[in-house]
């Protein structure tokens, strides 16, 4: 299952990605196809160990050694699978940027944030001198995060969960990217916490003009950034398409049950909460 | 729960100046402590030194005349406070047997155990560093294996018998280095190196073989930090985040065991010291033991405790500078 760019070559290809650990005894991954457009925002939902995040890291080329990754992965149209280290280091941070799920761990402790987020620029953009500290405090107010100077001269653990967050999104967000993955961005943030860093990388994903892999379990949040949804189960994608067709007809009984989960709003006071094991029983359908 | 909370949030916003005045603190409790237990270990041994002088057949009066002419009959308080005057002032008493000052006999022996235990510690560095560092990152493939391998024979392996198997390859088949003796680097520098080669490395070879194995295993832990994954996803190579991100951290946890590792130096030192016939604090140490020359004794243990407690407090105080995290104080 595909969606497909409505405007000229994806930026990012994926084809029959499927990846097994334990000498292929054990498949994670199958199968999985995509396209992601310049600009375009595609939203991947499912439970935990559907396989979101190990398409976004074989994406990344951050898959320990241990995994067996097939299939391809093209990025502008060169195969990104078998590349060397040295070669997706060039990319990463640079086009193609990540913000992982946990911001309590995700930044180096022994660091000043600010020098955190000036080396991925300077990585990357070697001739800057005397330009980069400017750019850093204006990545961080950007961001949100008022008083960048203070920010950037504090270390990760002098900082909230939500101020690390926007922190590791100024790193991603520092090169504009052309492709920003968001592997659950929100999830170990604060309900309040999590909408307002929503909104930032809405609006920063507009303002560099970004295409996205939003990875989520909650459909309810994907519908905020995203336009088309991929579901995933069981390490497979099982439906995909529009988000507004998604919550209309869900063509799988997995996503009726994420959907009627996710519209809380339409429960008749009083009755019982749905939940997805009305809809679907895993390992009852299926995979298409 | 509440107050436990309360004291654990007081330990974190306390500055480092605070650190740094209790870990100074804890460093000269341990100090008298240390003289104390030392002094009344050696007032509590058996033997008698007048004994030991005037031989078996001297007379009850002449011992007591030889031991109070020692001082050896005044109460022991007075005998200690004396002794730790004596020492702060640079003074650690005459040696009973020689009648020479104790601290011109350990400064002269401090100087070739103090070389011995510096360059072990350096080359075991020098050599562990890089090897943890690649046995790590190469854990999954054969050139990992074979270094941890490695390590775990040389753990396995005596300092002295790595001595005595270093002497018969290079001093006695290969004739290329002396195999004992030691000349003191200002009557000549290129006869000390020589002499010191063998020493330091047999030392090296054990401890370089288990700060290998610490090395590896905090790189290990490093690693599969999060942060690791944040810098390649920067663009970092997997070697370049290592480098940048993970070696102060890792260096953490490394600093606690090389302070530990020094007190063992210390210990190795003096058995290579009788394999290699160095004239170092071992020697003269084991020489007193037998001659009950306690002045001696008392000194060189309290020097050697000296060294190992200096390099406990600087390494807790190296955390300060190393860890962010005790260093500030939350915003």
């Amino acid at each position: 299952m595909s969606t497909t760019a409505l405007t000229g070559a994806p930026l990012l290809a994926v084809r029959d990605l499927s990846v097994a650990f334990d000498r292929g005894r054990r498949r994670v991954l199958h199968q999985v196809s995509f396209d992601i457009a310049p600009g375009q925002r595609l939203g991947l939902i499912g439970e935990s160990g559907s396989g979101k995040s190990l398409t976004a890291l074989a994406v990344m080329g951050l898959l320990p050694d241990s995994a067996e990754v097939t299939g391809s992965v093209r990025w502008r149209g060169a195969e990104l699978l078998g590349q060397g280290e040295r070669a997706l280091a060039r990319l990463r941070g640079s086009e193609l940027a990540m913000i992982f799920q946990e911001p309590m761990t995700a930044l180096d402790p022994t660091m000043k944030v600010g020098r955190q987020v000036a080396e991925v620029r300077r990585l990357h953009r070697s001739a800057e001198p005397g330009r980069v500290r400017p750019l850093v405090l204006a990545m961080l107010s950007s961001v949100g995060l008022p008083d960048p100077v203070r920010i950037a001269d504090s270390f990760p653990h002098q900082l909230s969960g939500g101020q690390r967050q926007r922190v590791v999104t100024a790193m991603a967000l520092v090169n504009s990217p052309d492709l920003l993955i968001c592997d659950e961005p929100t999830t170990a943030l604060d309900v309040t916490v999590q909408a307002r860093v929503l909104a930032l990388i809405d609006q920063a994903l507009t303002r560099e003009q970004a295409a996205c892999l939003f990875i989520s379990h909650d459909l309810a949040v994907v519908a905020q950034v995203c336009s088309n949804v991929l579901v995933m189960l069981d390490g497979r994608v099982v439906d995909g398409g529009p988000v507004d067709r998604l919550f209309r007809a869900p063509e799988h009984p997995y996503t009726a049950g994420l959907v009627a989960t996710a519209r809380l709003d339409l429960v008749e006071p009083g009755s019982r909460l749905p939940v997805i094991g009305d809809f679907y029983a895993s390992g009852a359908a299926g995979p298409q | 729960m509440p107050n436990l909370r309360r004291g654990a949030t007081r330990l974190r916003i306390r500055g480092p100046a605070v650190t740094v005045a209790i870990r100074v603190a804890i460093f000269l409790l341990s100090l008298v402590l240390a003289s104390v237990l030392i002094f009344v270990v050696c007032a509590a041994l058996p033997g008698d030194i007048a004994q030991v002088i005037l031989g078996q057949n001297a007379t009850s009066e002449s011992l007591a005349a030889l031991r109070h002419s020692l001082g050896l009959d005044r109460p022991l308080l007075s005998r200690y406070l004396d002794w730790v005057g004596g020492m702060l002032t640079g003074d650690f008493g005459t040696s009973f047997f020689t009648r020479l000052p104790v601290a011109d006999q350990i400064a002269t022996r401090l100087a070739v155990t103090g070389w011995l235990v510096f360059f072990g510690m350096a080359v075991a560095l020098l050599v562990a560093v890089p090897v943890g560092m690649i046995a790590a990152v190469r854990r999954r493939r054969l050139s990992g294996a074979v270094i941890s391998g490695l390590s775990q024979i040389g753990l396995a392996v005596p300092a002295f018998w790595a001595g005595i198997l270093a002497v018969f390859i290079f001093a006695v088949k290969l004739r290329w280095l002396p195999a004992n003796g030691y000349v003191p680097l200002r009557e000549d520098p290129m006869q000390w190196a020589a002499h010191l080669v063998l020493p330091v490395l047999s030392l090296a070879v054990v401890q370089a073989s288990v700060l290998t194995r610490y090395v590896r295993s905090a790189i290990v832990d490093v690693l599969e930090e999060d942060y690791i994954r944040t810098a390649r996803a920067a663009g970092w190579t997997r070697l370049g985040a290592l480098w940048r991100h993970g070696l102060r951290n890792a260096s953490i946890s490394v600093v606690t065991v090389l302070g530990l590792q020094l007190a063992t130096l210390f210990v190795g030192a003096i058995v290579i010291e009788s394999v290699f016939a160095l004239p170092g604090l071992g020697q003269l140490l084991l020489d007193a033991v037998a001659q009950r020359d306690l002045m001696v004794v008392q000194g060189t243990v309290m020097v050697l405790v000296f060294a190992v407690l200096v390099v406990n407090t600087a390494v807790d105080l190296s955390y300060v500078a190393l860890d962010p995290r005790i260093r500030t104080a939350r915003r």
